[in-house]
């Protein structure tokens, strides 16, 4: 269970979370929908400890993330597993470190376990034969996935997506979904995902949430997020240019060029 | 009235930034101390940033050091021939080299080569999210990517140095024994004779600090980059800028403390 109470942060005076507050259950897959630049990636940083909130809480399994030490803090990170918008696989590293990372650090594990893991994970995603493989030499679509891979590697029981479907085309957009599901279904983990892609969160979400002005304005299904009343969610969900978020914005401009 | 307080507002900011930037060199070297005793030790990581610290700058290094001894014997031959004190030569080579040459070029030297590679490694690290993801993966960046750095540095600086030194001395023997006409034994023993263990260690001295900044100054900017390919690109020049004032300025002030102390 994560719990994440009156939540404040900003940067340089200008207020990305403001007093949000969002609970979030164990085993459920929770879709936290949003414009880009709304503070959704910050507020996945806050969970797992990167950054740190100005006031508020962070209760993961009811203990505060911005009080522990860095030993309690590596400990709580190896229960989470992380997939980066752009993947964020280490450059230097062939994809067999990158995918062991976790291993090769932290555990006095054997290269034939490393190996087991390895080739578990990246079956898991669907990727076989590209252990030596540079994270440059593969395409945007397969670098994610071994982000996934990297992310699951040691199993961990909450993952946190930071949108994992942008960027890749379509069809690899929904396998990612397909496989998120998966994971889900076999790991029986609890998912935090961040997206503004609504073909994705209907799909993979069992609860939606919606991130605007630095609060959570909403939260539930994705039955009922689809047919809410709320103008700023309808707005969001449709994709319409006009209406209460851009309210007072003139797009006419960009038609003019 | 206006334009004396807009000026006084934007100084402020300045020396703000200024504050600001030297506390964050400051902090990053004191974690990065802190951080070296603690396991694991990256063995292997530091080999390699030994060889891409040292052993690949062993060219660029041995060719500047060599015409820089080839040049200053030549410059003070020009000087020296008028009273024939050619034979001093030797020994202003090797005290120049020793004492201030060898370790302020080698240093600047590693800045724009090292420092530059280490700044824009780092800095497009941090902006693709990189250390953000090492931190996820329980690995403390400063553990992963500045201790071994700082470490390999710490080894280089003073050996690149030392070879530097050796390599402006046999620059100035060339010019020296077969430009100038001064016999091998005469240019040796000028060589030797007046050099001191205190010469040689002024400069290792200044190395390390020099090792210090390089370090420090290029990861700091890369773990500060932000806005992409152009943020990087910026802190790579500012990684060098400050780099290099910062050797001047530190080398400006051991030579003075040497110079009232040592004696």
């Amino acid at each position: 269970m994560i719990e994440i109470i009156n939540l404040c942060k900003s940067f340089n005076g200008h207020v990305v979370l403001d007093n949000l507050n969002l609970a979030i259950n164990t085993g459920e897959t929770t879709v936290i929908i949003g414009r880009s630049g709304c503070g959704k990636s910050v507020l996945l940083k806050n969970i797992i400890g990167i950054l740190k909130p100005d006031s508020g809480q962070v209760l993961v399994n009811g203990k505060d993330v911005a009080k522990m030490d860095e030993k309690e803090l590596n400990v709580l990170r190896l229960k989470f597993g992380m997939l980066f918008q752009g993947a964020a696989l280490f450059d230097s590293l062939n994809v067999r470190e990158n995918v062991a990372f976790n291993m090769l650090e932290h555990m006095n594990s054997s290269p034939v376990e490393i190996d087991k893991a390895v080739k578990e994970s990246l079956a898991l995603v669907g990727l076989k034969a590209i252990e030596d493989k540079k994270p440059a030499e593969l395409s945007g679509g397969m670098r994610k996935r071994v982000g996934l891979a990297r992310a699951i590697c040691i199993r961990p029981q909450i993952i946190l997506y930071d949108e994992p479907t942008t960027g890749v085309d379509p069809i690899m957009g929904d396998a990612i979904n397909d496989l998120i599901i998966e994971l889900h279904n076999k790991l029986k983990i609890t998912s935090i995902a961040v997206t503004h892609d609504m073909t994705s969160a209907y799909k993979i979400a069992n609860r939606i949430a919606m991130l605007y002005n630095g609060k959570i304005i909403t939260v539930g299904t994705p039955d009922e997020i689809k047919n809410t009343k709320d103008p700023i969610v309808r707005q969001f969900i449709t994709g319409a240019g006009k209406g209460p978020i851009t309210e007072g914005i003139d797009f006419e401009h960009l038609i003019r060029g | 009235m206006k334009k004396i307080l807009d000026l006084l507002v934007a100084l402020g900011h300045r020396f703000m930034d200024f504050v600001r930037y030297t506390g964050g060199l400051t902090i990053l070297l004191g974690q990065t101390i802190f951080w070296i005793p603690m396991p694991p030790f990256r063995r292997r990581q530091i080999f390699e940033q030994m060889s891409r610290i040292g052993v690949d700058s062993l060219p660029i290094v041995s060719l500047i050091s060599l015409f820089t001894g080839m040049v200053l014997a030549l410059q003070s031959a020009y000087q020296m021939q008028k009273f024939s004190a050619e034979m001093y030569i030797a020994s202003l080579v090797a005290f120049s080299m020793t004492r201030e040459l060898g370790p302020v070029l080698t240093a600047l030297i590693v800045a724009g080569r090292v420092g530059a590679s280490i700044t824009a490694e780092v800095g497009t690290m941090k902006v693709t999210e990189q250390i953000d993801a090492l931190e996820t993966l329980a690995t403390n960046p400063i553990k992963y990517l500045v201790v071994p750095r700082f470490l390999a540095l710490m080894i280089m600086l003073p050996l690149l140095t030392l070879y530097a030194d050796m390599i402006g001395v046999i620059g100035g023997y060339i010019i020296g024994v077969y430009k100038l006409g001064i016999s091998h034994a005469m240019y040796m023993q000028n060589t030797w004779h007046p050099l001191k263990y205190k010469d040689l260690f002024t400069g290792l001295v200044k190395s390390y600090f020099f090792a210090i900044i390089i370090c420090i100054v290029a990861c700091y900017e890369g773990m500060t980059a932000e806005g992409g390919a152009e943020g990087v690109g910026r802190s790579t020049t500012s990684s060098v800028v400050v780099s290099f004032i910062l050797i001047i300025a530190c080398d400006c002030f051991f030579t003075a403390l040497f110079y009232f102390v040592m004696r």
